[in-house]
């Protein structure tokens, strides 16, 4: 047999529980992620059956506010934020540079170790009786009047974030210091400058959430805290910080995305991405400027009129990076030579979806729309088009490409295209009726509705059950692939990313040799299948 | 049989192990700044809004102990600072003793942080334990005693932090000196400094609104 | 009026929704054209260049600065547009109108209670005459709610601890959705109620047809005295406190330097944060009302020195 890979070295669990390969703990993330996210779609999947009859039928008020808060919790803070970042970021960073392992691996380690304690609290806290104050725990509700377990949950988060945070700073040093010799900045493969953007939020954003979430818990604790209105401090003061982080969250949830798909549409296209410097500069862009834009949450919060107008005019400038990425993409489809590999389908449909989601965005962002609009669920379908129809739609992408890297096993192109194609069209027929419920006036978080809002709803949840099929599907194939797939060679998409120069799986120590880089990236040829590697 | 490098495999040398670490200590410390920044925030907004309460609450803290607190603090940063300065293999006695004085003055610190407290206690301006204050600031003044009791606590939980690395690098270091042991040193005396200038601001808000003019 | 052909979209019913309609349409044609060229893009560039087609694929990475400046400038100047589009329209919204009507609205969970000047009150409901500009001088008694009305495209959060005010007007008759947008607890999608605009002269026959009951400023004088306010602020009183007679509406000297309005915000302000704004030449002695008192109980006292403003001491 070959030389041992990083999966195969070793088979104890300790050798997994106390790794410190990069790999490895980018796999321990990836098990922990979809445990959560089939948390969290279950949570989804019990909402729409109970909103496809305007009555409560099938849980009552608190339950329901309970299963949206979970599902908002879940899938927000232990999925999408570690999605991209911390499985595929984990076990590319590394390789795409050309290093032997991220700068701090035991700080990896560690921060899947206080993601899991985070997550497990937060489980705790929803088997014992649960939350019902949404994910965004605006007080005063969270705090004087929920009867529900807010500390425990808020405790959970505030540990995750931890995570989140050591795993930005990691991504941030190595890509800093152990760059090969000869890659330099404008070297670096894209997704790696979105990481790098997403990074940065995470270490800045992050431990504003952390204090907030502590004054929350201080306040709940106490039965007094600063933003307690009978003694004047001020509930708006909450949603400042709160969403000082959580604007920048967003963006931590669609970098990473994009990034995936820099990758995805060069390989396929066999071209570069076009204008390198200008999609790269953009993430970065996005992370800036995506700081000044929380106000746009609050437009009818009672903020002042010319706060408003700033968040107005910042959240419009902010779009202008993201409408130059999807420029950037669609004219580096021409002339290529384009396949339509599955992880292709997933990359031209995050386009689709993310420019509705980004398009939708500016409704929200323009002032006299979003008076009517916040709240209703226009902007739950948007933010689902972001996160959902980009965010996981480039993870699934991503994770198709990268597979036979990861696993050095191939999948099933059928079923790999047919869940792509399958996921596509149950995400349009879930999200599109909402944007058509919130233009008519649904308001979001509503257990029951006015019969007048059924039809849509019904189309929803109907897409809804589609989409839940389309998600399991990569189970079956994806599973059966890890074990009993063909296997992959190392390079089977014919790729010049440095990830792709050495086996697959990669050996633990990734390089035989310190790879040494002498041009720019997507250095594609023609020819889409590689040469057969020597045996 | 080769030995095994001094260093981990992803670094090529041990300058650039410790350039690493050290870029990793800065982020970090550019997280906690966001951290305290986020209440500090807070705290402006609240002055902004009740600036005599603010005041009031302020003249209502133990500027003594806060004074003192003060001093001891920069003196156990300039102690960490020193010990970061003459580490060498020759030195690991005193070095040792730097870092045991600087981790003894963070204790110093505690303590007298916990004597604040419990006097404060007894003049029963603990939000939401016993606070009685009369007057038609009291509101402002909770929320200024809210803040203080949540920003005091919040930098005891970094001074622990703190006190505890210092001691370990005390012990570590006195067996067996390396490039290793400076290189942490170095990035636990970032911390501590970092600690320290928190402090410094929260010393100004905290202590000293309301004593300048009147 | 062809909106009317639109399922979902109906026409609004005051000239403010009007404008937020012509926005969105506004905005989907926007959406639409970009969308409808990149689609067309997508496709036309998957078609062509599919792998395996036999097509000039010359000078495949020359590329020119000039595509990503331009598309950059052009994206911005749109954004632009609709930024300017889109907060012309917000700020008529917050334009204040003369002659209103204002009516009172405490959000507690999970109901909305109006109350006219008379002292008519409603629960989950609100009767407006037609044509006539509202304000709703809005509380909340616990959590945050948000007070919607789809129909009129308008909708403003209900933050405990302070007024907030929502302007309306409606012109056509007929019986609108009210909605809390704000997730305030249990029983939020329960907290809905109806808004009902009625002709004018309907209008005055519903308000005397409701329950009599005394107005709300005979209630705030009440609260007034009952609270001991008449013994500082009354006349004739020995301690030295700002008249209120004539105080409404008028520019209040601070002791700062400054002035404020004398406004609904104002006068609660002074109630629960006495401190915050003493008026010029008078000492801060008023002890704070915070926590003493229901929104309920506010309001009157706040309509009760609005009631003063006409006759001057």
């Amino acid at each position: 047999m070959s030389e041992p890979n990083y999966l195969t070295t070793d088979y104890t669990l300790q050798s997994w529980f106390l790794t410190t390969d990069h790999k490895r703990i980018a796999i321990l993330y990836f098990a922990s992620l979809i445990f959560f996210f089939f948390i969290g779609g279950a949570a989804a999947t019990a909402i729409r059956i109970e909103l496809a009859t305007p009555q409560a039928d099938l849980v009552s008020s608190d339950v329901y506010n309970r299963l949206f808060t979970m599902h908002g919790i879940i899938m927000v803070w232990f999925f999408l934020i570690p999605s991209i970042p911390n499985t595929l970021g984990n076990f590319l960073v590394p390789l795409m540079i050309g290093a032997r392992d991220l700068a701090f691996p035991r700080l990896n380690l560690m921060s899947w170790y206080i993601f899991m304690l985070g997550g497990c609290t937060t489980l705790f806290a929803i088997l014992a009786g649960g939350i019902d104050t949404g994910w965004t725990f605006y007080t005063p509700f969270s705090t004087l009047y929920s009867n529900s377990y807010v500390i425990v949950a808020a405790a959970g988060v505030f540990i995750a974030g931890f995570s989140s945070i050591l795993t930005g700073l990691n991504f941030i040093v190595t890509i800093h210091r152990l760059r090969a010799p000869g890659l330099t900045w404008y070297r670096l493969p894209l997704f790696l400058w979105s990481l790098y953007a997403t990074s940065v939020i995470l270490v800045l954003a992050t431990p504003v959430l952390a204090v907030t979430l502590l004054l929350i818990a201080t306040e709940r604790f106490f039965g007094v805290g600063i933003f307690d209105p009978r003694i004047g401090g001020d509930p708006l003061l909450f949603q400042h910080l709160f969403w000082f982080y959580s604007h920048p969250a967003v963006y931590i949830m669609i970098l990473p995305g994009m990034g995936v798909v820099n990758e995805l549409v060069s390989c396929f296209s066999r071209k570069p991405v076009f204008g390198y410097k200008f999609v790269a500069w953009a993430s970065l862009a996005i992370a800036a400027v995506g700081f000044l834009v929380w106000g746009h949450h609050m437009f009818v919060s009672g903020q002042s009129l010319i706060a408003s107008l700033v968040f107005s005019f910042m959240s419009f400038v902010v779009a202008v990076p993201s409408a130059i990425k999807v420029f950037n993409w669609t004219a580096t489809l021409h002339k290529g030579s384009i396949h339509f590999d599955a992880p292709m389908l997933y990359a031209l449909a995050f386009i689709g979806l993310f420019t509705i989601g980004g398009l939708t965005g500016l409704f929200l962002a323009c002032l006299a729309f979003d008076v009517h609009a916040t709240d209703t669920y226009f902007v739950v379908a948007h933010f689902h088009y972001i996160m959902v129809g980009g965010m996981v739609t480039a993870y699934f992408g991503g994770l198709h490409y990268w597979w036979p890297k990861i696993t050095g096993r191939l999948y099933s192109e059928y079923w790999a295209r047919t869940a792509a194609v399958l996921i596509f069209f149950g995400f349009n027929l879930t999200f599109f009726p909402q944007f058509i419920l919130g233009a008519e006036g649904m308001p979001r978080r509503y257990h029951v509705y006015p019969p007048e809002f059924q039809v849509w709803n019904v189309l929803s949840s109907g897409g809804a059950a589609i989409l839940a099929v389309a998600y399991l599907l990569p189970m079956f194939y994806l599973g059966y692939s890890a074990f009993f797939g063909a296997r992959a060679p190392a390079n089977p998409w014919n790729a010049p990313g440095l990830e792709w120069q050495t086996s697959s799986p990669p050996p633990e120590e990734n390089f035989e040799t310190q790879p040494v880089v002498t041009r720019e990236p997507y250095q594609y040829n023609e020819a889409f299948e590689a040469e057969p590697q020597n045996a | 049989m080769p030995e095994p490098p001094a260093f981990a495999s992803q670094f090529v040398s041990v300058p650039h192990r410790d350039h690493t670490a050290e870029l990793g200590m800065w982020l970090f410390i550019a997280t906690e700044v966001l951290l305290f920044g986020g209440l500090l925030l807070a705290y402006f907004v609240y002055r902004h809004a009740f600036p005599q309460s603010f005041a009031e609450g302020s003249r209502h803290t133990d500027i003594l102990i806060g004074t003192i607190n003060t001093a001891i603090l920069l003196t156990s940063s300039f102690l960490v600072a020193w010990a970061v300065e003459v580490f060498s293999p020759a030195t690991v006695r005193i070095v040792t003793w730097l870092l045991v004085g600087a981790a003894c003055l963070g204790l110093v610190f505690i303590a007298l942080k916990g004597i604040e407290y419990s006097g404060e206690y007894d003049e029963r301006l603990v939000p939401g334990v016993d606070f009685q204050f009369g007057g038609p600031l009291a509101n402002g003044v909770q929320l200024f005693f809210i803040f203080y009791f949540v920003a005091t606590a919040i930098h005891a939980v970094h001074m622990l932090i703190g006190i505890c690395l210092l001691l370990v690098l005390a012990i570590i270091g006195r067996r067996a000196p390396t490039t290793r042991h400076h290189a942490a040193l170095h990035s636990a005396a970032l911390y501590w400094h970092f600690v320290d200038v928190v402090w410094i601001f929260l010393f100004a808000l905290i202590y000293l609104p309301g004593r300048a003019s009147s | 009026m062809w909106r009317e052909w639109i399922p979902f979209w109906r026409p609004g019913l005051s000239p403010q929704s009007s404008d937020v309609d012509l926005l969105f349409t506004g905005l989907l044609i926007a959406s639409a054209l970009v969308l409808g060229l990149l689609f067309f893009l997508l496709a036309l560039f998957c078609v062509r260049y599919r792998a395996g087609n036999q097509i000039d694929r010359g000078h495949r990475t020359s590329k020119s600065w000039h595509w990503e400046v331009s598309w950059t400038v052009a994206s911005f100047i749109c954004f632009l547009g609709l930024f300017v589009w889109g907060a012309s329209v917000y700020f008529e919204m917050y334009r204040t109108p003369t002659d209103e009507l204002v009516v009172f609205v405490v959000a507690k969970q999970w109901m909305w209670k109006t109350q006219h000047p008379g002292g008519q009150s409603e629960i989950d409901a609100l009767h407006v005459p037609l044509r006539r500009p509202v304000r709703l001088v809005m509380a909340s008694q616990d959590v945050i709610h948000s007070f919607y009305i789809p129909a009129l495209r308008l909708k403003h959060d209900v933050v405990p601890g302070r007024y907030q005010d929502l302007e309306l007007e409606i012109d056509k008759p007929g019986s609108y959705h009210l909605f809390c947008a704000e997730y305030c607890g249990t029983d939020h999608s329960g907290m809905i109620g109806e808004i009902v605009a009625m002709e004018p002269a309907d209008f005055s026959r519903w308000l005397t047809q409701q329950a009599p009951s005394s107005p709300l400023a005979d209630e705030g004088g009440a609260l007034f005295r009952q609270l001991g306010c008449s013994g500082c602020h009354g006349k004739g009183s020995k301690v030295r406190a700002p008249p209120l007679e004539g105080l409404y509406g008028k520019p209040v000297p601070l002791s700062d330097g400054s002035s404020v309005v004398a406004d609904d915000k104002y006068i609660r302000d002074s109630i629960l944060l006495p401190r915050s704004q003493i008026v010029a030449s008078y000492e801060p002695l008023m002890p704070s009302f915070a926590g003493k008192l229901s929104e309920d109980q506010l309001l009157r006292l706040v309509v009760y020195v609005k009631s003063l403003a006409g006759n001057r001491s």
